[in-house]
């Protein structure tokens, strides 16, 4: 994956090797695992999770793990509960009026949802990238990128913050492409660029795990093509869970996958199965999964 | 390269507040101002709010910064310094109303609101000033109506062009008039015609159709655009004339919208006192004929009980208060009036 | 009455509904609709050449047969600055509440209570200006005099509270709180409009990055609203300088030209100046007071093309 010659990646390597040494020494509680690199990344495990809308039971009873060092696709047609359910594990889901979450969430061990727990340190840890890229139009690329950063300005040096912007683009395939702008909006880019600096924005504050909502669905294929190269990279420091509608690329771009199914309309999404993902899509044991991944519906 | 991230040992649990803790740290504030101000001998319930606020917000944050940490800590100050300004607002609503009503209820009776005051010395009623009200609004709204509204109809369905972006820029410049040059716009007018000193209900009328017809307009424009065009061109379709369109689906649609616009509209300036002031005098007596003499209304009745008050101050004051009362009271009815009649009839746009 | 004629093909009837074939009904219609139109230009029209027609002589008559013996220019200036004053005074305390209900609104309190508590900021819109009149002369006036001596007290060495503070409250101070909470509806409705527009999806980009809440509204909906809420802040002023009635009531005039809100000598305003001369006035001095009355309506004029400008750009660079 990392050819020498490609001089991009042999950088995002270095500077992803820089982080792993670094962040061996903060003394965490032990990791789930340890990628090659020394990086740390965290599992998360679903216990019969049910996810309601007020009165509208949206979700129910999920129970799944992400891997570390893994990519996890979650398929599965529209509505049945895929977004749904990957929001409930940034706890992005209670923003929603009304919204509750019934089961237990956690990350390497630790409940999501314990009462103890702020909402806000959860979503530091737990990254997210969306559907529609969202930079933040009146700040340039730089204040983009360093936007989680400036949440803790107090603590970080100027030379600091420009090493972490440069990393995170560079992490994000982005960095060759804007290093001379840094200081224009972030408007200025094209789509795919768009989502790449969201992406950089996502893992300048080192996140454990990160997760997509149907990241490339607004973007050419070409654009999508560079993402898809990205996150086979990320996946190396982080844990990913991504939720797409494109069943090629959750064929090609994940390790395990999960399919989401809704009997119904009006009844809700329910995990199906999930499994390694070439088992997934040659040799599933539901006969939904099998009707999905052939096409059959969705 | 150091990590920077603010990691808080792995662990996610860490403090937090209880629920309770903004409104408790606020009870608490105020008790102890209270207290202080109390011991110190200048209690007021200003004060104590004023001082438990402030007290309140630096608690807040002290605590939280010492729990949950700096970031949450300026969240929970701030949004509690944010409520605090949105109570501050209330303040004077509350006060207002209060005022009013305690103040206006007293002179409030059957006999002010249906004698007059002629030849009354120091006294008499305000039926003058209420019948004054009502017809020179209402002429104002006769005039505005059919104008603003067949005006907001050129806008949305027929025009085009240089006329179209004119009067547009146009309404715009007249949402704008300052209220008593409306009203000596009026007076010129009549002026130049009958000669100075004129003074006559209907240039108030005037004066307050120059100030209602853009607010006519804006709100007719709003509610006929959000018709959809599908059913323009339904009727269309069907071979129906475009002003029969207009007449028979558009504005049914919309009436309920259109209804309710005019009925703000005629609230907004039916407490207009600046433009009456230079345009319809001051008259003990009844007048009902917006052309002829001139014409007392609630609210240049009420600034002169207060400007010129009788031999008994407290009375006229007393009177100026109960006609304010009677403004507010029509204006509030106008208002929820205006509420229900959308609510009830307004067309269901799916 | 709608008529379904099979015979008619589409475009005959699209040119006959957009008045290819000029029926009488349509025709007489449209007419009336454009008359309306027109009408409303003469009648700005009208406004403008007869104010100018009357408050012409104001202009060229001589200093010694104006009102005071003064030349126009030296009638209006204390009056423009006074106007100005009191409604920047009122911007300054109105803008920053303004914005405060508006976040209070659409970003704090429950959504089922937002709407009721948007009616109730709004209520204070619907109040006319005699009732804040009286309201300021009786309620806030006296209740205002221990705060003013409080600023005489200890600010007194900055030129707005030099005092000596007037015992009766009717001061610029007192005016411009009433004019402060006359527009603080205005201003608050334009920002809380902007504000509940802010893109979801740039409030979640936020709130992904863990922000907590008031770091998203800074991050995010501050910056998206910022050119509303000044355009909202200039319409507020434009109302603010035209208002008369509780200006009138309140402020105890001496004419001179001061900064100092809180003593018993006051500027008037250009409204509230004609609003006390007007009844007694006759030939040159009413003439002057029209004059007057337009250069408020340049005034008004001019700040509210301001902020419609600053919509219009920030809509056009959206």
């Amino acid at each position: 994956m990392f050819g020498a010659s490609d001089t991009k990646r042999a950088e995002a390597e270095s500077a992803a090797e820089g982080k792993a040494v670094a962040s061996g020494s903060t003394g965490t509680t032990a990791p789930a695992t340890t990628g090659s690199e020394g990086a740390v990344a965290r599992r998360i495990e679903a216990r019969e999770v049910n996810l309601y809308y007020g009165g509208f039971h949206a979700v129910e009873n999920v129970t799944m793990t992400i891997e570390p060092n893994k990519v996890t696709a979650l398929i599965g047609s529209s509505g049945c509960g895929k977004t749904t359910f990957l929001r409930s594990l940034n706890r992005m889901h209670e923003l929603t009026p009304g919204a509750s979450v019934k089961g237990e969430i956690t990350l390497d061990g630790e409940d999501v949802y314990a009462a103890g727990v702020d909402p806000v340190r959860v979503r530091r840890m737990i990254g997210m990238v969306f559907q529609q890229p969202n930079p933040f139009p009146t700040m340039s690329i730089y204040d983009n990128v360093a936007a989680g950063l400036n949440l803790n300005a107090s603590k970080v040096k100027k030379a600091q913050k420009d090493q972490i912007v440069e990393r995170s683009l560079r992490g994000a395939n982005l960095w060759e492409e804007v290093k001379d702008r840094l200081h224009k909006p972030g408007s200025g880019l094209s789509g795919g660029q768009q989502q790449r600096l969201c992406i950089a924005r996502a893992i300048a504050v080192e996140p454990e795990v990160l997760l997509m909502d149907e990241p490339c669905s607004a973007l050419d294929p070409v654009a999508t093509l560079a993402v898809e190269d990205l996150i086979a990279e990320l996946k190396s420091h982080y844990t990913i869970a991504i939720v797409t509608h494109n069943m090629q690329q959750a064929a090609r771009a994940s390790d395990m996958t999960a399919f989401f199914n809704l009997e119904e309309s009006g009844k809700p999404g329910r995990l199906v199965e999930i499994g390694q993902t070439e088992t997934i899509f040659t040799n599933p044991t539901q006969k939904a999964t099998e009707d999905y991944v052939s096409g059959r519906f969705g | 390269m150091a990590t920077i991230s603010e990691r808080p040992g792995g662990r996610l649990s860490g403090g937090i507040l209880p629920s309770w803790a903004p409104y408790g740290v606020f009870a608490g504030s105020c008790a102890l101002s209270a207290a202080v101000l109390a011991a110190t001998g200048v209690f007021t319930i200003a004060l104590m709010l004023v001082f438990g606020v402030v007290v309140a917000c630096l608690a807040i944050y002290a605590w939280s910064r010492v729990v949950e940490g700096p970031r949450r800590a300026l969240d929970r100050t701030v949004t509690m310094a944010i409520a605090a300004a949105f109570a501050l607002a209330m303040i004077p609503l509350i006060s207002l109303l209060y005022e009013v009503v305690k103040r206006g209820l007293p002179g409030l009776d059957w006999e002010f609101l249906t004698t007059d005051a002629r030849g009354k010395i120091g006294g008499g009623g305000a039926a003058q000033a209420l019948v004054g009200t009502l017809v020179i609004t209402g002429v104002a709204v006769v005039i505005s109506v059919p104008i603003g509204i067949m005006a907001a109809i050129y806008l949305t369905e027929y025009g085009t062009g240089r006329l179209r972006r004119a009067l547009t820029f146009f309404v715009d410049v007249m949402t704008g008039i300052p209220s008593i040059v409306a009203g000596l716009f009026a007076y010129a007018l009549f002026e130049i015609f009958l000669g100075p000193g004129i003074r006559l209900g209907v240039m108030g009328s005037l004066a307050l159709s120059v100030l209602m017809i853009p607010i006519v307009i804006r709100s007719a424009e709003e509610v006929l655009k959000i018709v959809p065009n599908h059913l323009r061109e339904a009727a269309f379709a069907l071979g129906t004339p475009k002003w029969r369109t207009i007449t028979k689906v558009v504005l049914p649609t919309a009436f309920a919208g259109l209804v309710t616009g005019v009925m703000i509209a005629t609230a907004r300036i039916i407490g207009e006192t600046a433009p009456l002031l230079v345009t319809t005098g001051v008259v003990d007596t009844i007048n009902t004929n917006p052309f002829e003499g001139r014409m007392q209304n609630l609210a240049v009745y009420a600034y002169n009980e207060y400007r010129s008050p009788g031999v008994m101050k407290q009375a006229s004051y007393d009177r100026a208060w109960a006609a304010a009362l009677v403004l507010i009271a029509i204006v509030m009815i106008l208002n929820v009036l205006a509420r229900f009649v959308y609510r009830r009839y307004k067309t269901e746009i799916r | 009455m709608a008529q379904v004629d099979t015979t008619t093909n589409a475009g005959q009837v699209l040119a006959a509904a957009s008045g290819g074939r000029r029926r009488p009904g349509d025709r007489i219609f449209s007419n009336t609709a454009v008359i309306a139109a027109v009408t409303i230009l003469a009648l700005l029209a009208g406004v403008a050449i007869f104010l100018i027609a009357e408050g012409l002589p104001a202009l060229t008559h001589d200093a010694s047969e104006l009102p005071g013996g003064k030349t126009f220019i030296d009638y209006v200036a204390p009056l423009a600055f006074g106007t100005v004053l009191a409604a920047a005074f009122a911007a300054i305390i109105a803008v920053p509440l303004a914005v405060a209900t508006a976040l209070f609104i659409t970003h704090i309190a429950p959504g089922r209570v937002a709407m009721t508590l948007g009616y109730l900021v709004d209520l204070l819109a619907a109040i006319p200006s005699i009732v804040y009149g009286l309201w300021g002369i009786f309620v806030l006036g006296p209740a205002a005099v221990p705060v003013m001596k409080w600023l005489e007290e200890h600010f007194g060495w900055f030129p707005l509270f030099e005092g000596p503070a007037s015992t009766t409250g009717r001061t610029m101070f007192v005016a411009g709180l009433v004019l402060a909470v006359m527009i603080l509806p205005i201003v608050s409705a334009v920002a809380r409009e902007v504000f509940a527009h802010t893109p979801r999806k740039l409030q979640e980009g936020a709130q992904a990055l863990g922000a907590t809440r008031w770091e998203m509204i800074r991050m995010t909906v501050l910056p998206f609203g910022k050119s509303s809420v000044i355009s909202g802040a200039m319409l507020g002023l434009g109302r603010a300088l035209g208002e008369t009635m509780a200006v009138t009531i309140i402020l105890s005039v001496s004419g001179i030209v001061t900064f100092n809100l809180i003593s018993q000598a006051n500027p008037s305003t250009i409204a509230a100046n004609i609003a006390l001369q007007f009844p007694e006035s006759s030939g040159l001095a009413v003439n002057t007071l029209i004059a007057t009355g337009l250069v408020l309506f340049a005034i008004t004029l001019v700040t509210n093309m301001v902020a419609r400008a600053i919509i219009a750009r920030q809509q056009g660079g959206e």
